[in-house]
């Protein structure tokens, strides 16, 4: 995600590094592409603007002039500006208050809204250990409550029963009614989407706040809103006091603008970003790592999180000593090959890691992508125990075997032997490699003849 | 959807056009035409989601004669439109129903809540109330209560909806949904997909396969196959149609919540850049809130005008 303005902006610093020393004019040339960069990203125009000038003031001052390094300096700086604009650390939602405490979704039409309520309400259930009970006020779109029950009955959150023909402020009184007495936590409430100009429906959603109090409203808007969601995010802030953003499909190829324009004119904090279509994907906004992606920076402290929660301990114990002892056979290699899928892929790993932007095309021309993972899984499980301990005993009647058993070929099959063999290779060295380990077993997965000339990990 | 349109659809794009009209207005109620003047119309369009590029291009083409002169709101945003319209004209056009294709088959696909199963309610109702035997089929077979939300449509419109449980596979669905209009003899089959992001590859697979199972048993089919885009999408929407378009060959455009602030500016940047047809709009959430695309009164009403 927000790679392609990572790209942009990586090739405009890559112009200032080779220079040695930074002039004003090297400046206002960066600061426009930053401009093209961002508004292409969409980012809306009078928030372009104040960033601009904010960087170029900063950048153009004298410790820049004088630095060592100045296009690392100007990186500093706009992402400083872009960590402050997004907002510093991430905010839980405030659920104090008197139960229940009621949390209310707001949006356009198809941003999101009840697919985040589900989200919202199975990770307090599940994290929090909060009682929780959905209510559907959207008595505009068909069939959009049924959405909302079966979405609870997915994510095992109670829905508020639905009596057909009710109108949104009375589902919520009914809702808050049925949340004291059934000794609820929180009840979340999930509204129709609606035009922020649509002055019935905006009166009609600040009559539900009314009666319900809530701790929380959420401005749940698509990552790919363009230029406008200055205006969404400013209309319905004013009209009712909006408390978060939930930014949703940052799972998309948007470029993501929005996210700063948001987060500048309604003057609250994205609390939530959106995943994935599954109901466990959502995450909790981090400033910092938002910025360093969009600076092409990568995002080394997502990795190291998404491997410690994926990673099995003891199976990667048992690993480690394995290397260590120089002992990795194909079942070992298996294994990470799996990790790798579950991690998120290629594709997943690679968008997190520094510097790797430009050589995800690469790999992608190579055809070097998820697929190829699955297809070597599968030679290997075409394997027998005893071939999978010891490699040495394939031989061209084996391979002609397992290549037929894997759907693949020879040639592949060769290949992952080949893989296979600088893996424990390097495996033997890993342990040396400390904390750097991770990047280098991983870039040993591609094996030498498959990468692209002039490719290849740059660490 | 021809009698009076013009009206409706000024009325539903008024509120997309204020903010950029009164935009204009501020920076020329009468002055001269100068690189300032220039950028902050460069700015005004950029505001509009018409993207930088073309934006640039647009006011390049106002500069060529009248640099340095003295200009008015009125004229600056007649000559926009105009250079708008001549982008739009090409791509407005309607999506027309062939009877001998028995049925014409219009595979609708799209993004997460752009509006596709509203714009085929709205399809329904205009191709039946043309005379039309419409039939529509469920597809949407992921998200929960889609089926349902569609079945309502149907309900609405008098038309009937294939429909299998959520979950089901929509490949077969649609296979299922040929049949059956075929034994009905309906001359229009609307087939909904699940919301999908262009960038999730086997998401994009499920949908191409959708296509070979319909080409199954209708070798040309589908006939159409109609993207629908929401109008507050920003620049995404160029990765968004041309994705679509190489996966699944998108045939043509609909251009939803036109009711809203939002301008759908990047249409114009679409229409230069994919040439698509675009067929409709949509300005609201009702059956008759659907209009034909017109370019010149697509353009003037962006800009204000009329």
């Amino acid at each position: 995600m927000f790679d392609t303005l990572s790209n942009r902006l990586g090739s405009v610093f890559d112009g200032l590094k080779r220079r040695g020393a930074l002039k004003e004019a090297d400046v206002s040339e960066a600061m426009r592409e930053i401009r093209l960069a961002l508004l292409d990203a969409d980012v809306a125009l009078p928030v372009v603007k104040s960033f601009i000038k904010e960087v170029k003031e900063k950048a153009v001052g004298e410790a820049v002039l004088k630095s060592v390094t100045p296009g690392q300096q100007v990186v500093k700086i706009v992402h400083d500006a872009l960590v402050d604009m997004l907002g510093a650390e991430s905010q839980g939602l405030n659920l104090l208050g008197e139960p229940p405490v009621a949390i209310m979704m707001v949006g356009l039409q198809g941003s999101g809204k009840t697919t985040s309520t589900a989200k919202i309400a199975k990770r307090l259930q599940e994290k929090e250990r909060k009682k929780v009970l959905m209510a559907s006020l959207d008595v505009a779109r068909p069939a959009a409550q049924e959405q909302l029950a079966v979405l609870g009955e997915q994510v095992d959150v109670k829905t508020l029963p639905i009596v057909a023909g009710q109108q949104p402020v009375d589902i919520a009184k009914r809702a808050m009614q049925a949340g004291k007495l059934g000794g609820y936590d929180i009840v979340m409430l999930d509204t129709a989407g609606r035009l922020h100009i649509d002055e019935g429906l905006m009166d009609e959603v600040a009559a539900v706040k009314a009666v319900t109090n809530p701790q929380e409203i959420l401005l749940v808007a698509d990552s790919m809103t363009g230029q406008d969601a200055v205006t969404v995010a400013d209309s319905f802030n004013q009209k009712m006091s909006l408390t978060g953003i939930v930014l949703t499909r940052i799972d998309g190829d948007a470029r993501g603008g929005a996210a700063l324009s948001m987060r500048k004119v309604a003057n609250c904090p994205i609390k939530f970003l959106g995943t994935g279509e599954k109901m466990e994907e959502i995450e909790e906004f981090h400033a910092d790592r938002l910025a360093n992606r969009i600076l092409g920076m990568g995002d080394v402290v997502s990795l190291v999180e998404k491997a410690q929660e994926t990673i099995d301990e003891e199976e990667a114990e048992e690993l480690a000593k394995k290397m260590q002892k120089g002992q990795f056979d194909l079942d070992d290699m298996a294994k990470q090959l799996k990790q790798m899928r579950k991690m998120g892929g290629m594709e997943g790993l690679m968008g997190m890691l520094p510097g790797v932007g430009k050589m995800k095309k690469q790999m992608a021309g190579a055809g070097i992508d998820d697929k190829m993972i699955v297809r070597q899984e599968a030679i290997i499980s075409s394997m027998t125990k005893a071939e999978r301990k010891n490699p040495k005993l394939i031989h061209a009647k084996r391979k002609q075997r397992i290549a037929a058993g894997s759907g693949t070929s020879v040639q592949e099959v060769n290949k992952i032997l080949k893989q296979h063999q600088m893996m424990s290779k390097m495996m033997k060295k890993v342990s040396k490699l400390g904390e750097k380990g991770l990047m280098r077993s991983l870039g040993g997965m591609i094996p030498p003849n498959m990468m692209p000339p002039g490719g290849g990990f740059r660490r | 959807m021809s009698g009076g349109w013009f009206s409706k659809l000024k009325a539903g794009l008024s509120k997309s056009s204020n903010k950029l009209v009164g935009g204009i207005t501020d920076v020329f109620t009468k002055r001269k035409l100068d690189d300032d003047a220039l950028e902050e119309l460069e700015d005004i369009l950029i505001a509009g989601d018409l993207g930088p590029q073309t934006a640039i291009k647009l006011t390049e083409a106002l500069a060529k004669n009248r640099y340095d002169k003295e200009i008015s709101d009125e004229e600056v945003r007649t000559v926009l439109s105009e250079e708008i319209t001549k982008i739009l004209e090409p791509v407005a056009q309607p999506l027309e129903i062939n009877k001998s294709h028995n049925p014409h088959i219009v595979l609708v696909v799209g993004v997460n809540g752009s509006g596709k199963t509203t714009t085929i309610g709205k399809l329904a109702k205009h191709y039946s109330e043309s005379g039309l035997k419409v039939m529509m089929a469920a597809g949407d077979t992921f998200r929960a209560a889609a089926v349902e939300q569609l079945k309502i449509w149907g309900d609405r419109t008098g038309c009937s909806v294939v429909a299998r449980d959520t979950g089901a596979d929509a490949a077969g669905l649609a296979f299922d949904a040929i049949e059956q209009a075929r034994n009905e003899n309906a001359d229009v089959l609307l087939i909904d997909t699940a919301g999908r992001l262009q960038n999730k590859k086997d998401l994009m697979a499920e949908l191409e396969k959708v296509i070979r199972v319909i080409k199954k048993l209708a070798p040309d089919a589908p006939h159409d196959v109609l993207m629908v885009l929401d109008a507050t999408v920003g620049q995404n929407a160029h990765s968004q149609v041309e994705i679509f378009r190489d996966t699944v060959g998108v045939t043509g455009l609909a251009l939803t919540k036109l009711d809203g602030t939002a301008k759908g500016g990047v249409l114009v940047a679409l229409a230069e850049k994919f040439a698509l047809p675009v067929h409709v709009i949509g300005v609201g959430e009702q059956a008759d809130d659907m209009r034909p695309f017109e370019a010149n009164a697509y353009a003037r009403s962006l800009m204000g005008l009329d």
